[in-house]
């Protein structure tokens, strides 16, 4: 075994100590720690993904402990999993950059530090995620991820953070009992935890035609506690809140990586759990691929309804959760490379948005209704700038990341015909054109000057890319990223074919 | 802007354009498009109180909940199809365990090799007597190090919530805890007298089941909660100035912290050499002697530290809001 294949359990033990030993830094020191333990792990994972590629061996396998398979613990580490990781680390280190300013005016000071806490333990359990090979693993670390999330939302203490968090434990512990029990019922069914195992078990109980109906009922009702957790349209209640009026970096964390990371979880399931023969041939992708559909109209509605900057892009989070389960609903190889490719656009893009916009309302006196916006991207033209490109990458213009994603959706949908392919193509359309209509209201007002007399009377400042330094580089970082996603799309879908070739 | 030509000229280029734009000194949708500002209530004040009155009236409107008509059959609904959502999941989860494998039956998938291998060889390949020990702390100890981090992270989150970080003067966390407790008989000679005998037999009993946690049913986490529950029946008796003499927030820290940092490193060492296919090198002694099995025993000890301490921790947070 070469040395770098160390690095998933690396990673993941690294941020597991780092959150441990924070709790008795002081802020300062905890901010540096946690800023180094995502730099070193995307290095690492970066790295892994570069021997992965050039050896073209598939996956392996890492055992945790002195026990092979099915007794002890293990992971398992391929080219999509490292890509993943890197990718996660990357975006997790722009959004505390891009909020770390404004952290000092959404926490108590004398909280900071278990912030940082926080956010080096949900990085861990994102990787575990990630990387595990057990499904009990896999609930352990969920159950850290939701619990996390939950402190990133309410440590901006006030009433409406506080609803939002209570809101979202609720929903998230609903998901988390049906995924608990879906498991549960598995174990049962097969007696291992081991994923491949199970897989194994599976392939033999629908050859021999017994426990038929338990295993439709444990796998629907694990994919419906994911799709709860990860905001599936008609499960999303708890989302505007808890994106909404969290702290910056928390909202830019929560949309693209928590979210992001049951997903993976569920694709994970999908492909080494129980097969994609079963759940294609099962009716619950034809009910993913509807709710997804329904997702990207209503979410978009919602979005175009709302006064309130970041509630809006926290709307516009459900429409591109149903495009990703849309993906997966259209019962191919084509959608579910699409569906991967847009979890990458859409945790680059929603981050860069959630960032940008609180650099315009900062500077239209912490008003954050859509009204009191007018000409902020002139005072702040950094956040202006970011705003514009985050918008137009989610309405799907070419250059930027959200085109590529959109192509991918409508080919995908075209090259095998099914009666899927009419309403995926329109409702796609339809879909864009909202976007559309609230992003570009928005970008067109932020740029359409104010009056010098309100300017004047409100105490509207302007703040220039010198004074925000660390702020300006994170929203040209993201920039560049959503550029790289846009322009350079090929080698990345090859990537994430080669990965899901061998994921199973 | 340029030097080499005029102003005026370099406006009417796409780069000069361009930057103006940027600048907020042009708006090119001046004169193109229509921007007007969306309606302000009128100028006067009688139009401005008008105006008012009728947000006031909107707005008792809004809140009367009891004469809303929409607001009732709304709350009818909501209540009819939050139970009919339920009876479904029920009756399914009912028809879905008819269908499961029968409770008991020897021909049921689940009892496989991994069961027998946990039963047969669990006290020589862990050394610890207690299979289900064996299991947590040897055989999947990576699920159960997330699981001791969970707690961790329990606890940071309800100091997020309960902290009260202010030191002195209204509203500081040994005021509210004044105020709570106002009623509460202080120094109660029956909870003390109790409790003298009671805690010292309660914290030994939880120090039994820790230590022996390889040996016989119990361990750190169960330890632990009987720990924490004597700390806080004493805590309960003599009130915080006794407790704050040994176990303030620091110790707290620096507890969890040793012990979480111990498991980390401890387990990591393990994991690595396994991986590797390396010997450990530590040596499981004999099967139901008290120092065997490895290192169980220390992983016992830390989770049970880190569960006590937890759970007067949240005790105090509650209590006090620090302590």
């Amino acid at each position: 075994m070469d040395f770098i294949q160390n690095v998933p359990f690396f990673s993941i033990m690294i941020s597991m100590f780092s959150g441990i030993v924070s709790s008795i830094l002081s802020e300062k020191w905890a901010k540096r720690l946690n800023t180094a333990v995502i730099l070193v792990v995307g290095a690492m994972s970066g790295a892994l993904l570069l021997y992965l590629w050039q050896a073209g061996t598939g996956s392996y396998i890492f055992m945790m402990g002195h026990f092979p398979a099915p007794w002890g613990n293990e992971i398992r580490a391929g080219v999509l999993e490292a890509g993943m990781a890197m990718f996660f680390c990357i975006v997790m280190l722009l959004s505390m950059t891009g909020g770390r300013k404004k952290l000092f005016d959404e926490v108590e000071y004398s909280k900071h530090n278990i912030y940082y806490i926080l956010v080096d333990l949900m990085l861990s359990s994102l990787l575990a995620l990630v990387y595990t090979n057990d499904l009990f693993t896999a609930y352990v670390f969920v159950e850290i991820n939701t619990i996390a999330a939950c402190g990133l939302i309410m440590i901006r203490q006030n009433g409406r953070t506080i609803e939002a968090a209570v809101r979202y434990m609720i929903m998230s512990l609903l998901g988390s009992g049906l995924l608990l029990m879906g498991i549960c019922m598995l174990y049962d069914l097969t007696g291992h935890l081991l994923m491949s195992n199970i897989k194994q078990a599976m392939a033999e109980i629908m050859a021999n035609g017994t426990y038929r109906i338990p295993v439709l009922v444990t796998v629907g009702i694990m994919t419906t506690g994911l799709a709860i957790k990860s905001a599936l349209f008609p499960c999303h209640a708890w989302l505007p809140d808890a994106y909404g009026y969290s702290t910056v970096s928390s909202a830019a964390m929560l949309s693209s990586l928590v979210s992001k990371g049951y997903i993976f979880l569920l694709i994970k399931i999908f492909y080494r759990v129980i097969g994609l023969d079963i759940i294609y041939d099962s009716h619950i992708i034809g009910v993913l691929f509807m709710f997804g559909l329904c997702g990207m109209l209503f979410g978009s509605f919602s979005a175009i309804g709302e006064k309130d900057i970041r509630r809006m892009i926290a709307f516009s989070s459900v429409a591109q959760i149903g495009y990703i389960y849309m993906g997966f609903g259209l019962g191919t190889q084509e959608g579910m490379v699409a569906s991967v490719y847009h979890i990458l656009v859409h945790a680059a893009t929603k981050s860069l948005l959630f960032i940008s916009a609180i650099g315009l309302t900062d500077v239209s006196g912490g008003s954050r209704s859509f009204f009191a916006l007018n000409g902020s991207g002139y005072r702040n033209k950094s956040a202006g700038i970011g705003f514009a490109v985050g918008s137009l990458s989610m309405v799907g213009i070419p250059i930027f990341s959200g085109f590529v994603s959109k192509l991918l959706f409508a080919k995908a949908a075209i090259i095998n015909p099914t009666w899927k392919m009419f309403p995926t193509v329109i409702v796609l359309a339809i879909s864009t054109i909202l976007n559309a209509i609230y992003f570009l209201k928005t970008v067109i007002r932020i740029y359409t000057p104010e009056e010098p007399a309100v300017i004047e009377e409100k105490g509207y400042y302007s703040i220039s890319w010198r004074k925000q330094k660390l702020y300006t580089v994170t929203i040209i970082l993201f920039v560049i990223l959503n550029l790289i996603l846009g322009m350079n799309s090929q080698p990345i879908i090859h990537l994430i074919e080669t990965g899901l070739a061998n994921f199973a | 802007m340029s030097r080499r030509i005029p102003e005026n000229e370099y406006g009417k280029r796409p780069m000069g354009a361009f930057r103006q734009w940027m600048e907020g000194s042009r708006d090119p949708y001046a004169g193109n498009v229509e921007v007007r500002a969306h309606d302000m209530p009128g100028e006067s004040e009688e139009q401005l109180k008008k105006y008012q009155e009728e947000v006031f009236t909107v707005l008792r409107k809004a809140q009367d909940t009891a004469n809303n008509n929409q607001y009732t059959l709304f709350r009818k609904f909501y209540r009819v199809a939050a139970l009919l959502c339920c009876l479904t999941l029920t009756l399914l989860l009912f028809i879905t365990v008819a269908y499961l494998p029968p409770v008991g039956n020897a021909g049921n998938p689940a009892n496989n090799e991994v069961a027998a291998k946990y039963i047969e060889d669990g006290m020589q390949d862990t050394g610890a007597v207690n299979i289900v020990t064996g299991m947590i702390l040897d055989y999947r100890a990576f699920d159960t190090f997330g699981e001791s981090n969970v707690l961790f992270i329990a606890t940071c989150t309800v100091l997020i919530l309960m902290r009260n970080d202010k030191k002195k003067g209204k509203g500081s966390a040994e005021e509210e805890e004044r105020r709570d407790s106002f009623h509460e008989p202080k120094n109660d000679r029956i909870l003390q007298t109790v409790a003298m005998v009671l805690v010292p037999f309660i914290i030994l009993f939880g120090i039994y089941v820790i230590l022996n946690g390889h040996l016989s049913p119990g361990g750190g986490f169960s330890g632990g909660a009987i720990i924490g529950a004597g700390l806080i029946l004493y805590l309960n008796a003599f009130g915080f100035e006794k407790t704050e003499r040994f176990f303030t927030a620091k110790t707290y820290k620096w507890i969890s912290f040793l012990a979480l940092s111990f498991y980390c490193i401890a387990k990591s060492y393990s994991f690595y050499t396994g991986a590797h296919h390396l010997e450990s090198g530590i040596p499981l002694g004999t099967p139901g002697d008290i120092l065997s099995s490895g290192l169980i025993l220390p992983l016992n000890i830390c989770v049970g530290l880190v569960v006590a301490c937890t759970m007067y921790a949240f005790f105090a947070l509650f209590r006090k809001g620090g302590f």
